[in-house]
């Protein structure tokens, strides 16, 4: 691909038009009247809410098995990879009623100090760990945003309530989200109207 | 009233500013001096000048930067720019993160692009390793980076006409923003912390249904964008706002260091994804704009027409990009797919081997510096590894740093208004400025 330079130079004389300042002050007004009769782009939080994607890096949870106990193995994977260091693992043997060898004893995440960024999702290796869509978050003191491991599997009892299908959703059925609240092709067709200036 | 001391604020001895004016025996209003003017400078220097503070804490500054400004009147007489108030340490905790948890990091730096961040740095550790990244992937980063351009651009250019006393522009400019951060918000899961490089490719690939979405966006963009043109390109009241203020050479905008878009406003076509072509960017066709004069009317110019080079770019990633994996297939830099390692011994063996401490990715000692075209300038990584798994140094060359340190040549012998417009059209972000 050749370099190909575009000068955008403007010429510098105004001409009379723009000197008398009416013509396009008249223009502007035009622009800002003709949105009054467009498609609003507000959303009325709280009554409404935004639909988010699947794949959201909102509040942690700790997931259930298939016997309702967390599915967790205490590897540390997740507070290794971590670079807000916030997750603490104490780790404690299964026992021998328990089938597993290892299983966290104490699971904490200080969601002040966590960033977000999905780095411990990413190194699960038993999809234990996973985030949710839910990110309005607030408490009262600092140690309610530490949450411990019964808080975090109850926020996956609250989530699993709302979205059943979760496996599937992060599979990637992202057409329903399509055709809710996002702007497709055919949408900004309906919304089409003349251009400015 | 003389100020030995630059910290210090004098009180102001005159009543008013007639009596300044009379006292310093001005010449007429708005009276500019010129740039070889330095005469004029010292002996206006010499008459009591009132010490002003332009920030850290003032709306016209985007963030927590701070000028001290030496007025004579309304007439800046020196300026003295002072970095350092959001300083963060971003470079000292890349010592302390691997080089896929600096990732997260870099979002913090520039955060109108959190992307372009991302994209940098994924190529500059990608260089020191020399391996080359799937198309796809390439694509993919390709897409993200301009769509932050974008976003970049639709800010710097709307807080600079609100500063300008253009209000429409910025609610305008800000619809579009929130388009792509809802476009982030699908490819990433995140709108302003992306996160979403690793070292050897991508997060994940684009949702389903995803490519429509942004062949939506980049459609009725340009209807917006029509819009945002009308309202200012003709606009007498930004034409004598930015016309001949901030001007600069060629030459002399070279010596300074400057990048970016404000280098192209003064005429010279240095655009790194043309000079030296990183990810796809010598498969794609677009124009290098530029412009004569060097002043904040130009550079507002030359934003406006990347961003229509942009869509352009993106139409055509949207056109060329391959299917194929977004990650490359080397079990010692990316992570294994999950179905490997909930599924084989082999597959969870490298997928701890690459988070384990004392692991991770097999980075060999070395140094390099790579640099990428960033909305604002050229955004260098001159990453030091000595091996360990962890940078030993990782230096950032900023461009809203070097653009920062411009501003008394910028504005000195100017008006204080002129030096709000001047910042604006500069662009300085001051989490990327501090670091």
């Amino acid at each position: 691909m050749s370099i190909t330079v575009k000068n955008v130079s403007l010429p510098r004389g105004k001409s009379w038009i723009d000197n008398t300042y009416v013509i396009p002050v008249f223009k502007g007004l035009m622009l800002t009247f003709r949105h009054l009769f467009k498609r609003k782009d507000v959303l009325r939080y709280p009554e409404e809410k935004k639909v988010l994607p699947p794949n959201y890096r909102g509040l942690h949870m700790l997931t259930r098995d298939d016997q309702g106990r967390e599915k967790c193995v205490a590897c540390e994977m997740c507070s290794t990879a971590c670079p807000a260091d916030c997750i603490r693992i104490v780790a404690g043997d299964g026992g021998w009623e328990d089938s597993r060898e290892k299983h966290p004893v104490e699971f904490e995440i200080d969601e002040l100090r966590c960033i977000f960024c999905g780095m411990c999702v990413e190194a699960c290796p038993e999809d234990a760990i996973d985030m949710t869509d839910m990110h309005n978050l607030a408490d009262y003191t600092r140690e309610d945003f530490i949450y411990n491991k019964e808080r975090l599997l109850g926020v996956y009892d609250e989530y699993i309530k709302r979205h059943p299908d979760h496996a599937k959703r992060r599979d990637g059925v992202f057409k329903k989200m399509m055709n809710s609240s996002y702007f497709t092709v055919s949408d900004v067709e309906k919304a089409k109207h003349g251009t400015g200036h | 009233m003389s100020v030995d001391h630059p910290e210090v604020i004098p009180e102001v001895t005159v009543s008013s500013t007639e009596e300044l004016k009379r006292k310093l025996n001005l010449p007429r209003k708005g009276y500019k001096i010129g740039e070889d003017d330095e005469e004029s400078i010292e002996a206006w220097q010499k008459h009591d000048t009132m010490t002003l503070n332009f920030g850290p804490q003032h709306p016209a500054t985007h963030g927590t930067l701070r000028m001290l400004l030496n007025l004579s009147g309304e007439t800046v007489v020196k300026l003295d720019p002072r970095p350092g108030y959001l300083h963060t340490g971003f470079e000292k905790l890349a010592e302390y993160h691997t080089f896929n948890q600096f990732i997260a990091v870099t979002d913090r730096m520039n955060y109108l692009s959190p992307l372009a961040n991302n994209v940098g740095f994924a190529c500059a550790a990608e260089k020191l390793l020399g391996i080359t990244i799937p198309p796809r992937a390439q694509y993919i980063r390709m897409i993200q980076a301009e769509l932050s351009r974008i976003a970049d651009h639709l800010v710097s250019i709307g807080t600079h006409a609100l500063d300008l006393g253009a209000f429409t522009v910025f609610l305008y400019g800000f619809r579009q923003r929130e388009f792509i951060y809802d476009l982030f918000e699908i490819s990433t899961g995140s709108r302003l912390t992306t996160s979403y490089t690793r070292i050897g490719g991508v997060m994940r690939d684009f949702p389903e249904g995803h490519v429509e979405q942004l062949a939506g966006f980049c459609k009725q963009f340009m209807m917006v964008f029509d819009q945002i043109e009308g309202l200012l390109n003709h606009n007498k009241i930004f034409h004598d706002r930015t016309q001949g203020i901030g001007k600069i050479g060629a030459e002399e905008a070279i010596n300074y260091g400057m990048t970016g878009p404000s280098i192209r406003a003064c005429g010279v076509p240095y655009d790194l994804r043309k000079d030296e072509p990183y990810l796809a960017y010598d498969q794609v066709d677009f124009d290098i704009p530029v412009g004569t004069e060097g002043d904040v009317f130009e550079r507002y110019l030359v934003r406006m027409e990347e961003m229509k080079q942009s869509v352009r770019i993106i139409e055509q990633c949207l056109a060329q990009m391959p299917k194929g994996p977004v990650k490359v297939d080397d079990h010692t830099v990316a992570l294994p797919d999950k179905s490997k390692v909930y599924g084989s011994i082999e597959g969870l063996i490298h997928h701890f081997k690459l988070i384990m401490d004392h692991h991770g990715i097999d980075m060999p000692a070395g140094e390099i510096y790579h640099a990428t075209e960033a909305p604002n300038g050229e955004l260098g990584w001159y990453i030091v590894s000595d091996g360990n798994g962890v940078p030993y140094k990782v230096h950032i060359r900023a461009p809203s740093f070097i653009h920062f340190a411009m501003m008394p040549r910028l504005c000195q012998g100017g008006l204080i208004g002129d030096g709000v417009a001047v910042l604006g059209s500069l662009n300085v972000i001051a989490g990327e400025c501090d670091r």
